[in-house]
């Protein structure tokens, strides 16, 4: 018997949840997300703890360890309710003097808060801080207010409510409608309209069907899902039976990346919980409806993320993509009618439900509706999860959130959709995000990776770093791929390394032709992308790494010289200390030369040389200049 | 792994053949990789031909057929750690440990994975080794991180 | 079973639902090449060379012939630039690896393929699937299959099946393009032999 039974019974519960919960008490928020836990947040919250145990405090004063808030370059990040007062980096040394000055005495630690380089000033609160200020997080928002691991944290703030009026007030045929009429796109790197694949599988006469949520999330750099699985596990589990109402589904899964542990945990501690009350199984809030959902783990393949190689592994085979002559959602997992939607998609589904496709639709643009959570990554100052509504503008997302590029370098491209999209330019900034822009400009918005590059990244590179991916991540069975890539690799690989010759880059375009047309599955036909993107709008790039044996960006190993300018080396012996390789010959006051026989191209010296000498330089395309002779090497000081 | 073991986790899943990668995550996890006989009796007793589990096991990148050091080391190869620097790390590993990626020293002390993405972008490049994080690693840092690994 | 009317290379065929086109194409005599396709096995769609141009309501797109199932009004195209530029492509990335395959040899006089377009690789395996699929799909023997992926993808033999199954059988031998599979048998023999999983009597 569950503990909730009927939409009143939950009501009932939901207000006893609130009416228990003080919002005057003093709460700590900890951000408990996988990248604050590999900078030491588990350490903060055990100390937290203690500290509270100490100073006598523990009942006064309530600990929440939340999923991921986003701000993922400033982690560990807390904040402390009521006043909402957000310290950053915070370390387990800092944790006695926040609990007796900030709880105690009420006074904020300044050198703990945000500090705004644009302004110079402190700010206090989470929401004024300029990154989360400018972002829309309607979907993402929530993590900050739940403990993924608790069902009572996720119903106080209104889950389940969605399913609740769904189950009650509104006909499965009610539910597909305001999802179509929201016309909510994909999240997961197609854009097709969910409420049309939705009602393609609620038509179909056969029975059996299968909702599935993909949390196979592969791109590298995007880590969207993860988060939202990781801090608000109920948000997916509550639109994933709301779809399964709507189509007429009893039985649904989530295939979720053995990679992501903490995903997995939160996930099945989800399930049992919302089992126990009643949310999953027969008859869920007297409604009639049953509805069970089992985990599946993938097991490392990339292409597992591809919507008819997911399914094969889920029937316990190896991830090969099957033709999609007959799309998934007429016959996919066993031949049956399945739907299968990104983890993003899913958690979008309740909000749509509560407050109507209307809303939704009035977020975003003409063809892109609602938010897209991006993964902000790379050269950039704010690395996190920002969450904005389409039609936001690249420029805005990078600089007014992201912060700009760190170390005063220059913007050059920023790369999104994965190993299947491609680089956008600097002319191309303004450009207002959303899926049908994106793929006009040669890219596409693909999981939300976006990855931030500048004047120090190697275009030719990223093409072959990408075609090194999916060499290795093909599923192998069809020849455009397989051998298609094999050559691509060889070629860019060649080229990267001084080896390129004329008529590569036509023979590269050839291959690219025949796995966008010939390829059997969505992995394959994209892959040429990152090399035609790059190709497009840094064209001169490959041509100066072919003609000229030139990298412009001055990073492909073979192509480039670490050179010390003897006019500005002081000889301080720092870089030749730290060469791992022993390759730089130098001695006090002589000017250090770096033996090119021995340089590994490791680029310590060049971290190294202190700024306001800037002796070690790097070159490429030219020949290095011979070592001065050694009378010239000594460095005379003046007296 | 004794068969009982294998026994055991095959019962979890009730037998049956669509968890067949579930059943070889548990003994990979349990076991540290997975033995010819583990495969053998997989075969018999979800009544899946062994040509089927091979490619599986191959195919995918959890498993490994052949035992794994005791450290493993995963160095992220995912695009934001990639544009920070993780190529330069992988070298220096590489040259430290004598070991390429997928393989596994002599003394059985480390096996190295590259992977992609562990979501920890902003502490790119990153280097993973018994679970414990290293976050902006840099080539000359690699050699003392190793040296604490008995 | 209801009668499908579709156009291919100018010709009217009737097919019947359920069929492929490369199906239809054979029952009227249109031939379209093939590498991975056996009328005894389930199609398998890897060598793409069957691909053709299906035209519907205005709009063209390139499909495999021995996957794609016939459809009502569809105008069916097996030779234009596109595709003859795309199987000569595959061809040559098929002869970097068996150069000396009767088929691709053949195959690769009518496309104009050079066969020294891409540099030798090391293994011969065209990765056709015929030797796995027979044994699995009408030996039901599972005797040799399929390990790893993408680049690294081979055949094996599971040499204890092997050693029961084959010698008496060798039934896949004359499917493989290459010879690859006969040289993985080769090997696998040879491997064990020092250990024998096969019986002595077997040995010739």
């Amino acid at each position: 018997m569950s503990l909730i039974n009927s939409p009143a019974e939950l009501e009932t519960f939901r207000q006893g949840l609130v009416s228990q919960r003080d919002p005057n008490k003093p709460c700590i928020t900890l951000c408990s997300g996988s990248a604050c836990h590999a900078t030491g947040s588990h350490d903060v919250a055990t100390s937290l703890a203690a500290e509270l145990e100490k100073q006598g405090l523990s009942d006064k004063v309530d600990i929440r360890r939340t999923g991921c808030h986003g701000f993922c370059e400033r982690g560990p990040i807390i904040v402390i309710h009521p006043d909402e007062i957000c310290y950053f980096q915070i370390k387990p040394e800092d944790v006695p003097e926040i609990i007796s000055e900030t709880i105690q005495n009420k006074k904020v630690i300044e050198r703990l808060l945000f500090d705004d380089p644009a302004t110079n000033e402190k700010i206090i609160n989470e929401s004024k801080i300029p990154f989360y200020e400018n972002q829309e997080r309607i979907v993402f928002g929530s993590n900050s207010s739940v403990d993924p691991k608790s069902i009572d944290d996720y119903l106080a703030i209104g889950g389940y409510s969605a399913l609740t009026k769904a189950l009650s007030t509104m006909s499965p045929e009610d539910v597909l409608e305001e999802v179509k009429k929201s016309n909510l796109r994909g999240r997961g790197g197609g854009g097709f309209p969910a409420g049309r694949k939705w009602e393609g599988s609620k038509n179909d006469p056969e029975p059996v069907k299968y909702v599935i949520v993909n949390a196979d999330e592969g791109d590298p750099g995007a880590y969207m899902d993860r988060s939202l699985l990781e801090g608000n596990p109920h948000s997916i589990l509550e639109g994933l039976t709301l779809g399964a109402y709507a189509i007429g589904s009893h039985e649904g899964y989530v295939y979720v990346r053995q990679e992501y542990p903490l995903a997995v945990e939160n996930l099945n501690t989800a399930i049992q919980k919302a089992e126990e009350y009643g949310f999953l199984g027969k008859n869920i809030l007297g409604s009639g409806f049953d509805f069970v959902v089992k985990v599946h783990k993938g097991a490392g393949a990339f292409v597992c993320g591809e919507s008819t190689a997911l399914m094969t592994a889920i029937e316990g085979r190896v991830g090969e993509p099957r033709p999609k002559y007959i799309r998934s959602n007429i016959k996919g997992l066993w031949e049956k009618p399945s739907v299968l939607n990104n983890v993003e998609t899913w958690a979008n589904v309740p909000l749509i439900i509560n407050k109507g496709a209307d809303w939704f639709a009035g977020i975003g643009t003409e063809g892109s509706k609602g938010t897209k959570i991006f993964s902000l990554v790379g050269k950039i100052v704010n690395t996190g999860l920002v969450e904005v509504p389409m039609g936001t503008s690249l420029r805005d997302i990078i600089f007014k959130i992201g912060g700009g590029i760190p170390g005063g370098r220059k913007f050059k491209a920023v790369q999104t959709g994965g190993p299947s999209g491609g680089c956008i330019p600097e002319e191309l900034l303004d450009l207002p995000v959303g899926f049908d822009e994106l793929t006009k400009a040669g890219s596409m918005m693909g999981s939300g990776g976006m990855i931030v590059m500048d004047e120090d990244t190697c275009m030719v590179d990223v093409a072959r770093y990408f075609i090194a991916f999916l060499t290795d991540e093909s599923c192998g069975k069809c020849v455009p791929c397989r051998e298609g890539l094999r050559q691509m690799l060889k070629i860019l690989t060649n080229i990267t390394r001084g080896q390129g010759k004329p008529g590569d880059i036509e023979l590269l375009e050839a291959l690219s032709e025949t796995a966008k047309e010939a390829a059997l599955c969505a992995l394959g036909k994209s892959a040429p992308n990152p090399f035609l993107s790059t190709l497009h709008y840094f064209r001169d790039e490959y041509e100066a790494h072919i003609n000229e044996k030139r990298c412009p960006a001055l990073s492909c190993k073979e192509l480039i010289s670490f050179y010390i300018d003897p006019s500005k080396c002081k000889a301080c012996m720092v870089c030749a200390r730290k060469c791992p390789a022993d390759a730089i010959i130098g001695g006090k006051n002589k000017v250090h030369i770096v033996d090119q026989t021995k340089c590994t191209k490791c680029g310590t010296c060049f971290e190294a040389c202190p700024p306001r000498f800037g002796a070690v330089t790097k070159l490429s395309g030219v020949p290095v200049p011979e070592p001065i002779p050694e009378e010239e090497r000594t460095i005379r000081k003046r007296k | 792994m004794d068969k009982q073991r294998i026994d055991q986790i095959i019962d979890n899943y009730h037998g049956e053949a669509s968890y067949l990668i579930q059943v070889l995550l548990d003994i990979q996890s349990e076991n540290n990789w997975l033995p010819k006989e583990a495969l053998e009796q997989v075969s018999e007793r979800l009544a899946v031909p062994l040509t089927r589990i091979q490619h599986i096991a191959t195919f995918y990148k959890a498993f490994s057929l052949v035992p794994k050091g005791r450290h493993g080391i995963h160095i992220c190869m995912g695009t934001a750690c990639h544009v920070r620097g993780a190529t330069r790390v992988l070298d220096a590993v590489q040259d430290l440990t004598g070991i390429k990626p997928g393989e596994t020293d002599l003394d059985l002390k480390f096996s190295l994975e590259t992977v992609n993405c562990l979501g920890c972008c902003a502490l790119g490049p990153v280097v993973e080794i018994d679970g414990k994080t290293h976050g902006k690693m840099v080539p000359a840092e690699a050699a003392a991180v190793l040296k604490n690994y008995e | 079973m209801s009668e499908i009317h579709l156009e291919i290379d100018g010709q009217e065929v009737k097919a019947s639902e359920g069929m492929t086109l490369l199906e239809a194409a054979k029952s009227v005599g249109i031939y379209i090449p093939t590498l991975c396709y056996h009328e005894k096995l389930e199609p398998y769609g890897g060598c793409r060379l069957c691909i053709v141009e299906v035209e519907q309501g205005g709009r063209t797109k390139l499909v495999v012939s021995c996957v794609y199932p016939v459809e009502s009004g569809i105008v069916v195209r097996t030779r234009t630039e596109k595709i003859d530029r795309i199987r000569k492509m595959i061809l040559e990335l098929q002869l970097a690896h068996a150069p000396d395959s009767f088929e691709l040899v053949e195959l690769a006089k009518e496309y104009g393929a050079d066969p020294n377009r891409f540099e030798k690789e090391a293994s011969f395996c065209i990765h056709c699937g015929l030797c796995v699929r027979y044994c699995a799909e009408v030996k039901g023997k599972h005797a040799v299959g399929f390990i790893d992926r993408g680049t690294r993808k081979e055949i094996s033999f599971i040499p204890e099946i092997a050693a029961q199954e084959c010698w008496q059988c060798k039934e896949c031998f004359e499917l493989c393009p290459t010879e690859a599979l006969q040289a993985a048998y080769v090997l696998t023999e040879s491997l064990f032999s020092v250990n024998p999983p096969f019986k002595a009597d077997t040995k010739h």
